[in-house]
């Protein structure tokens, strides 16, 4: 009986194992390969080398790539999260006519295939005779991003209760102040979270990049994909091992600090 | 220190009327209850006050100015809530300084003064320490200590002590009797607790369906109930349809099935008139004795022990009299009489009071 299902566990211990290792594994070589010496973006590794980490910071289109994601990213981010938290705020906090319907319109973003919304919007500004820019890409950027900043902060303002608020206007403080002193710093964890959100996945998008991003503009995602139409150069592999640490690292930083302060206000 | 005057306030959610047109008055440096069931209006009148709802009609007024359209951080009041609300990101000093800083007050002196809220609350040397590190009885002295220390108008307490465990409930009771009484500052407490309302009050309002009941001192209340419902909030009661044959100086005469004439105390049947009335026969004054034995100076009926409730110090029993059953809750000397026994129900009239039929 014990043996019996010890070795039921084991079976799906191992089958877990062969799950990640099958998903991990191409990350692993990307990262591997982005240090191989060849100049053949495979196997076999004939030295470990910078070489390609160097190239990639003299590739002009990369770099420009890179800066105009950054800059996407960072200005996505704080337009989401600004958006997301006065939004949350309205919705937990304050009586608004079509709560249900507002909040439901707010998230619906994450439900709608991404190639959907990207069509769609494009199609509606091409109607309003709006041509593509930057703006534009930022806008398609903001309202995808905007659900998962809503989602995050929302949950965590549900958490806090509202007469601790209460208190505070009790005591003295007017309502903007109670806003700073009190409840901004009780869902900064979730505002953070947010904002790294809305960053990561800004950084990473591609699908709606393509449609939406003028002429000439790339991100790296984009910049990825156009070079890899042309051949497989190891660059790329050094590239994603980039990519990587900003996606997973960030995140992971974030989260971190995140609870750190959390721990520090009994959240 | 203030008094604080309702004068005809209604408040209404929608189609729905939470209060009534209610009066009240409430004298300066007094301690006053709001007591009754969830759903009476209790709490919605506070937070009229508080000035976290706005009354649909009336006028509020707090050291004799109408604060109406005061919002509720200019009305300089202490807020105790039921699940303390402190500031978890904040440490215990900076919960109870936080009032200050908004009040032009210097860094020395919200030292001292912080200081001395927790001293009052006999937690000294908690300053340091963040409000999820204490205990929940600590955090409810906290919370009193933040909101007296700003030195409040009123302190108004909503249900500040429900959410700690039975023995703590009962010293922070007294403990919060203890430091209203020494810093005078005129209190409206809100419970459901009746134990809790006799025990701190100096007046009590009881409310019932979202109107006043009764106001009067807890001695009133309890003693010279003005309704059945009163009656029935505040310990457990007996009401007899009877009629009220006669009315004179010192009693009034009741005449109630089971027992015959009852003459009440005067001052215990206030608003009856000849006709119908009720009599009101208290659980703990009504005394279960063997059938046999000597009753004199009481009125008294044979009954039969339905259902003994065992509660240690007392008892209450269920008892059939005729056809309706009276609730008894007496003190046990030895054992209790069994379920099932003869038994004989008596009362002294002047334990009654009457209510208009």
């Amino acid at each position: 009986m014990r043996s019996a299902s010890g070795l039921g566990w084991h079976l799906i211990r191992g089958w877990a194992l062969l799950v990640y290792v099958f998903m991990f594994l191409p990350v692993a070589v990307v990262v591997l390969l982005s240090f191989n010496a060849s100049q053949f973006g495979s196997f076999p590794m004939t030295g470990l080398s910078f070489r390609w980490f160097v190239e990639l910071a003299e590739n002009e289109a990369i770099l420009r790539a890179f800066e105009t994601s950054i800059v996407l990213g960072l200005l996505t981010s704080i337009i989401s999260t600004t958006l997301g938290v006065l939004a949350s705020l309205a919705l937990v906090r304050y009586r608004v006519p079509g709560a249900n319907a507002i909040s439901t319109l707010l998230i619906a973003p994450i439900l709608v295939p991404e190639v959907v919304l990207a069509v769609a919007l494009l199609l509606f500004l091409n109607f309003l005779g709006i041509h593509k820019s930057f703006a534009l890409l930022l806008f398609g950027h903001v309202i995808f991003t905007l659900p998962f900043v809503i989602l995050v902060v929302q949950a965590r303002l549900v958490g806090i209760k509202r007469e601790v608020e209460e208190a505070a206007l009790s005591l003295g403080a007017n309502p903007v102040q109670t806003f700073f002193q009190i409840t901004l710093p009780l869902m900064l964890p979730a505002v953070l979270a947010g904002a790294l959100f809305a960053f990561t996945i800004s950084f990473d998008d591609i699908t709606g990049t393509l449609f939406w991003k003028p002429g000439g503009v790339e991100t790296i995602p984009t910049q990825i994909f156009a070079m890899l139409r042309n051949s497989i150069s190891p660059e790329i592999n050094a590239l994603g091992t980039v990519m990587i640490v900003m996606t997973v690292g960030l995140p992971l930083l974030g989260v971190a600090v995140a609870r750190r302060l959390a721990q520090r206000s009994g959240g | 220190m203030s008094s604080v005057v309702l004068k005809n306030i209604v408040k209404r959610f929608g189609s729905y009327t939470a209060v009534h047109p209610s009066d009240l008055e409430i004298q300066e440096g007094d301690f006053v209850t709001l007591l009754g069931p969830s759903g009476c209006g209790k709490t919605t009148t506070l937070r009229m006050i508080a000035g976290l709802l706005d009354p649909s009609e009336g006028e509020i007024l707090i050291g004799g100015k109408r604060v109406n359209d005061v919002p509720i951080h200019k009305r300089n009041l202490g807020i105790v809530f039921q699940n303390y609300a402190l500031f978890p990101h904040k440490t215990v000093a900076d919960n109870v300084a936080f009032g200050l800083k908004y009040r032009n007050v210097s860094k020395d002196e919200i030292a001292r003064r912080v200081e001395e809220a927790l001293n009052l609350v006999q937690l000294p040397h908690v300053g340091g320490r963040y409000p999820k590190e204490l205990s929940g009885g600590q955090q409810q002295r906290i919370a009193l200590a933040r909101a007296i220390v700003i030195e409040p108008d009123v302190l108004l307490l909503d249900e500040p002590l429900s959410a700690l465990d039975a023995n703590l409930r009962e010293d922070m009771r007294v403990e919060l009797k203890r430091i209203q009484h020494q810093i005078g500052v005129t209190t409206v407490f809100v419970t459901h607790d009746q134990s809790e309302a006799l025990a701190m009050s100096d007046r009590i309002v009881v409310m019932s369906g979202g109107r006043i009941e009764q106001v009067g001192t807890p001695e009133e209340v309890y003693n010279r109930p003005r309704s059945e419902f009163v009656a029935n909030f505040l310990g457990a009661s007996n009401i007899l349809d009877g009629v009220c044959r006669e009315r004179g100086a010192e009693t009034a005469t009741l005449e109630v099935p089971l027992f015959g004439t009852v003459p009440v105390p005067q001052d215990k049947a206030a608003g009856i008139s000849d006709g119908p009335a009720k009599l009101v026969l208290r659980a703990e004054k009504l005394t279960l004795m063997d059938a046999r034995a000597d009753i004199t100076g009481m009125i008294a009926a044979d009954a039969t022990v339905e259902t003994v409730d065992y509660q240690g110090q007392t008892v209450r029993y269920f008892v059939r009299a005729g056809d309706r059953s009276f609730q008894a809750i007496n003190m046990i000397n030895e054992r209790p009489f069994p379920e099932g026994s003869a038994v004989k129900i008596a009362f002294r009239s002047q334990d009654c009071a009457a209510l208009p039929g």
